[in-house]
Parts: C-alpha cells; sequence; structure tokens
C-alpha cells in the first residue's frame, strides 16, 4: 500500500466512527430562528409586566396575578412549539440533503439523552408554577435545558456542550440574581442560541 | 518491512469488513439495517462479511423481536476490538517506517 492511501483508509475510518456513533444533521438555522422566538417572547412578555414605559425596576403588575401568568404561560408554551417545530423541520430537510436517515441509532440516543433532563425539568417547573415559586422557574428552565443539551452533546457535534455549559452558568447566575429572570432568560435562550445557530451554520450547513 | 505486515489482519483484507468493525467499535451496537444503510451495501453483501466476522469471534450476534420483526443486533467482542486496535497501529506504523 501506498502512504497516501493509508493515510485516506485512516481518515475515513475516522470519519465513519464518528458519522455512525454522532448525529450531524442538526440544523444551525433553526437556532438562530430559536433565539429570534424567544427574543420576540421575551419582548411581549416585558411588555406584559411592565407596561410600555417601565425600566426594570416598575412593574405595572406583578407576576403572582393570575391574567398575566396565564399570558406569561401562553407565549412559553407557543415559543417553545414554534422552536421545536422549526428545529424538526430544519433537521429533517438537512438530514435528506446530505442523504442521510434522520431516524437512525444516533439519532435515537440524542433524542432519549436530551428528553430525560428536558422532561424532568418540564415536570419541575410546571409544580413550582403550581406551588406558586416563580421566582425560581426562569434559572430552572435555564438549568435544565444546559444540562439536556450537555447530556445531548454525546451523540452530535461537541459545540453543543458548551452551549450547554453556558446555559448552567446562566441559570446558576440567575438563581443569584432573583427578580431578574427575564434578562437571563432573554440572554440565555434569545442571544446565546443565534450566537450559537451563527457559528454552527458558518461551521458545519455550508 | 515483514515484521509490521504480520499485524495486518486477513479478516480486516476487506474494506467492507473494516467498516463495519469500525462501526461497532465507536458504538455499542448497531442493528443490521442501520449498518446496511450507513455502509450503503446490499443485504447478502452484508450478510455475507458479517458471518465471516462472527467466524473469527470479532462480533457478537443478539437477535431480538420488535413486535413480530426480528431485529438483529451486532457488537464489537473484546477479542474484535483488539484485533481493530492492532490493525489500525500496523497501519500507522508502516506510514512511520515509510517516513525514515
Amino acid at each position: 500500500m501506498k502512504e497516501k492511501e493509508i493515510y485516506t483508509e485512516l481518515s475515513s475510518i475516522r470519519h465513519l466512527m464518528e458519522r455512525s456513533a454522532k448525529f450531524i444533521s442538526l440544523s444551525g438555522l433553526s437556532g438562530i430562528l430559536a433565539g429570534i422566538y424567544a427574543l420576540i417572547g421575551a419582548a411581549l412578555g416585558y411588555y406584559l409586566v411592565y407596561g410600555p414605559y417601565g425600566g426594570l425596576q416598575y412593574r405595572n403588575y406583578y407576576i403572582s396575578e393570575q391574567e398575566v401568568l396565564w399570558k406569561l404561560f401562553l407565549i412559553a408554551i407557543v415559543v417553545l412549539i414554534l422552536s421545536l417545530a422549526t428545529c424538526i423541520v430544519l433537521t429533517i430537510r438537512k438530514a435528506k440533503k446530505k442523504n442521510q436517515n434522520v431516524w437512525n441509532p444516533s439519532s435515537k440516543k440524542l433524542l432519549t439523552s436530551v428528553s430525560i433532563p428536558l422532561l424532568t425539568g418540564g415536570i419541575f417547573i410546571l409544580i413550582l408554577l403550581l406551588r406558586g415559586y416563580y421566582g425560581v422557574i426562569a434559572p430552572a428552565s435555564l438549568i435544565f435545558y444546559g444540562l439536556s443539551l450537555v447530556a445531548g452533546s454525546t451523540y452530535t457535534y461537541t459545540d453543543v456542550k458548551w452551549l450547554g455549559i453556558l446555559e448552567i452558568i446562566l441559570g446558576l447566575f440567575a438563581t443569584l440574581v432573583p427578580g431578574y429572570g427575564i434578562v437571563f432568560w432573554t440572554i440565555g435562550f434569545g442571544i446565546l442560541h443565534i450566537v450559537y445557530g451563527t457559528i454552527m451554520h458558518f461551521k458545519y450547513d455550508r | 518491512m515483514k515484521l509490521v505486515l504480520d499485524h495486518f489482519d486477513k479478516a480486516f483484507e476487506n474494506r467492507i469488513r473494516l467498516q463495519i468493525m469500525s462501526v461497532l467499535v465507536a458504538n455499542e451496537n448497531y442493528d443490521f439495517n442501520s449498518l446496511k444503510e450507513l455502509l450503503e451495501v446490499t443485504d447478502g453483501n452484508l450478510a455475507s462479511h458479517l458471518k465471516a466476522l462472527e467466524k473469527e469471534d470479532y462480533i457478537i450476534i443478539y437477535k431480538s423481536f420488535q413486535g413480530k420483526k426480528p431485529n438483529t443486533t451486532y457488537a464489537a467482542s473484546e477479542k474484535g476490538r483488539a484485533a481493530f486496535i492492532k490493525h489500525l497501529q500496523a497501519l500507522e506504523n508502516l506510514i512511520k517506517q515509510q517516513k525514515i
């Protein structure tokens, strides 16, 4: 065997090992869009609670009022569903383009490892809502989302792990400074997603 | 040169067999259909290569049922894992030797 042939053989083996163990059709663009949805949602939520002129000090309403609470909840759910739907549609599209099957062993593993911390977090937040601990909801959503990203990163790009760690750190800071949940939430779900999505888009999608 | 060639594994002379082994080393286990899609080979081709690796005791076969459909998954055995690593090292050594 020629030296060059061995090189290509070794690199093709490495490529195959990685491709078989990791799901690499996640779309960067969907990260950017999810970030934009989150920013719009956060702006609406901010408007609801603080009114059109408010800074972070004066509130027109407190979140404990039922009507405001339900509206905020509705906004959060709509943002979540839109983000998930965009992610699924764009990922399927990217997989088709790459001629990769969306439903393969690595995507199954990715989904199960992500969903365990994510579902735990979702139920935990619903319980917090029911019990009236509104102040820790934003930190909890950041922390659990970060944990699920770190858990899933074994089966996809390693970059996802860094996004997860940043979300966890933000969540911990948010717990430290109560009352500024919306600020941390906007940074974590809005800005970080846009930055991450842009990096991923230019690194892998083109 | 001859010394190095001794470490070359006959079972991995075939490209598809080496590819199957690299997938199984990188993953806990892999099922037949996913393997077929990943390597883009036909049923019969894949089955015959898997049989050859099974003969060497390089892979372990798990047969189960998903509903009524039979589902066969494969995993690398300790022996297969060691042989794979040795084979890769032999390839790398060959490059080093040629450089000297």
